[in-house]
């Protein structure tokens, strides 16, 4: 069977990107083979791991999952829209911060899974943030950092500096989140 | 990367465009709305398709509405998230919200929807599996072997129906709408199952499933519980789902269905009839579920995950508990919570 190409315009992080694809390619594979985004990662690619999660019109979806043809019009985000400028988005500060990755290949889905989450719930409780990270596998950490770091991310989003994570996150005297002042 | 085979693809606007597209070659079409079932499955070649025709721009097939008597219709495309966060549903039928909101993880109830989730492909051990692993044991009957695995003296395929909004909506006695070419035809949700795990849906191949209904709620009260491995992504190796209407101190109708415990969704006709008519209390609902275990269709085998006598023991836990929570007795957690 020949294969129907597509050519179209997809909306990635604010930016047209135009794209010519096969119509049986995913969004994982036009995002990493045609746009060149490859913070996206591939894991187990049926829906299982999380690790390829982006946000489309918001929602926290799997783009291994999505055909791209059916992305058009359709607002996409992945890992490499997060930064605001040259900062660090506030989950991604977190992270860094609190240590929540390891081999960090599961990192750029629980990043996108925890912005889908925190535009609907800016203060989710452990509860809601273990909930709306159920779909994402991490095979090295052991989910506690990756955790409070979402629950930190949320705290510099909202403003609120003073509920800080518990204690024995905190490794030396820095105060995640707060810019560090050289002597 | 794991890639999807050559397909053609079209986007039809319109149910009357859809059904015209599938008739044209209903064989070796397949219908896509969510794609969290189909794709994995075609990505591993299970399923096959020349055609794939999506039913997401649709727009009359997505979305809930209520109905001319007072129910809901919910439309074919309408997501799992979306139903598990409608207020309707959360406050009519709130036993559906649970059991669709432990529908594998967040990400895919964003993606998936409740069409796809009633006419979920059968899942097996033995097949559900990539294709060098299918190919290393020669396939099995689901497929193009000759055999069962799970049961090789059998002469049918054993793989089991999934969906967790299936016993729930079976036991509400939700409606659903099939549509061809040739026309509409609205039947119980039961009658769209068939006790196989090959040809598991009465639905046929032409046909567009576009609506569930369900009826007006009355008074009942619904309850729903589910067993898995983990308290996310897996499939479910037993749901229980109950709706039961009570006048005054006695039953006078109960729904009690089984799901993922053979090819189709089992209604608990023994205990049902045991409870009919008498208050539920300790002692009703310890014989109701010790026949519910013995009853025809919930016996389970091994080809999901856990050993089958134990899943077959939980299916006694599980009615029971399911019938406490109805009737408002205290009862003890069994599994991984679910978010409600």
């Amino acid at each position: 069977m020949k294969e129907q190409r597509h050519t179209c315009t997809l909306r990635v992080n604010g930016e047209d990107a135009a794209v010519v694809f096969a119509v049986h390619h995913t969004l994982l594979e036009v995002l990493r083979e045609e746009v060149g985004l490859t913070g996206t990662k591939h894991g187990c690619e049926l829906g299982e791991c999380g690790t390829c999660t982006v946000l489309i019109d918001g929602k926290a979806v799997l783009s291994c999952l999505e055909l791209a043809v059916e992305c058009e019009g359709r607002e996409i985000e992945t890992v490499e829209g997060l930064m605001i400028g040259n900062e660090l988005h506030p989950l991604q500060s977190a992270f860094a911060d609190l240590g929540a990755a390891q081999c960090g290949y599961c990192t750029p889905g629980i990043l996108m899974a925890a912005k889908g989450l925190l535009a609907e719930n800016p203060s989710p409780s452990r509860d809601h943030v273990i909930e709306a990270l159920g779909g994402n596998l991490c095979r090295c950490t052991g989910y506690h950092k990756i955790l409070e770091a979402v629950e930190w991310g949320a705290a510099i989003l909202r403003g609120d500096l003073a509920s800080r994570p518990p204690p024995e996150v905190f490794h030396g005297d820095r105060i995640p989140g707060e810019e560090v002042v050289d002597a | 990367m794991l890639r999807l085979p050559v397909f053609g693809f079209y986007q039809p606007s319109t149910i009357e465009e859809a059904t015209r597209l599938l008739a044209e070659n209903p064989a070796s079409t397949r219908l896509v709305a969510g794609g969290t079932d189909l794709w994995p499955n075609m990505k591993r070649r299970h399923q096959v398709a020349e055609t794939v025709i999506s039913l997401r721009g649709i727009a009359e097939l997505t979305g809930i509405r209520e109905t001319s008597d007072g129910g809901l219709a919910i439309g074919a495309t309408t997501t799992l998230a979306a139903i598990a966060s409608d207020l309707r549903v959360g406050e009519s039928y709130r036993a559906l919200a649970t059991a669709v909101n432990s529908i594998s993880s967040p990400l895919v109830r964003n993606s998936g929807t409740i069409g796809g989730n009633l006419c979920l492909d059968t899942r097996c051990t033995y097949y559900n599996q990539n294709e060098e692993w299918r190919r290393s044991i020669d396939y099995c009957m689901k497929e193009v072997g000759e055999i069962c695995w799970v049961a090789p003296s059998s002469p049918r395929c054993w793989a089991v129906s999934s969906g967790d909004s299936v016993p729930i909506l079976c036991a509400w006695g939700a409606e659903i709408t099939l549509v061809s070419k040739d026309g509409a035809r609205t039947l119980p949700l039961a009658e769209l199952f068939r006790d196989d795990g090959i040809d598991y849906l009465s639905k046929r191949p032409d046909e567009i499933l576009t609506e569930v209904r369900l009826p007006a709620p009355s008074g009942e009260r619904a309850a729903f519980w589910k067993l898995r491995r983990r308290g996310s992504i897996d499939f479910g190796v037993l749901s229980v789902a109950a709706v039961g209407w009570c006048g005054g101190e006695t039953t006078d109708r109960i729904e009690i269905w089984l799901g993922s415990v053979g090819s189709t969704p089992v209604r608990c006709d023994e205990s049902i009839a045991a409870l009919i008519g008498k208050p539920i209390d300790e002692d009703t609902i310890a014989e109701a579920a010790a026949l519910a275990r013995k009853g025809e269709g919930a016996s389970p085998l091994g080809n999901t995950d856990f050993l089958p006598q134990w899943r077959g023991k939980m299916i006694e836990h599980y009615v029971a508990a399911v019938l406490r929570e109805m009737a408002g007795l205290p009862r003890e957690r069994l599994a991984p919570r679910h978010q409600r």
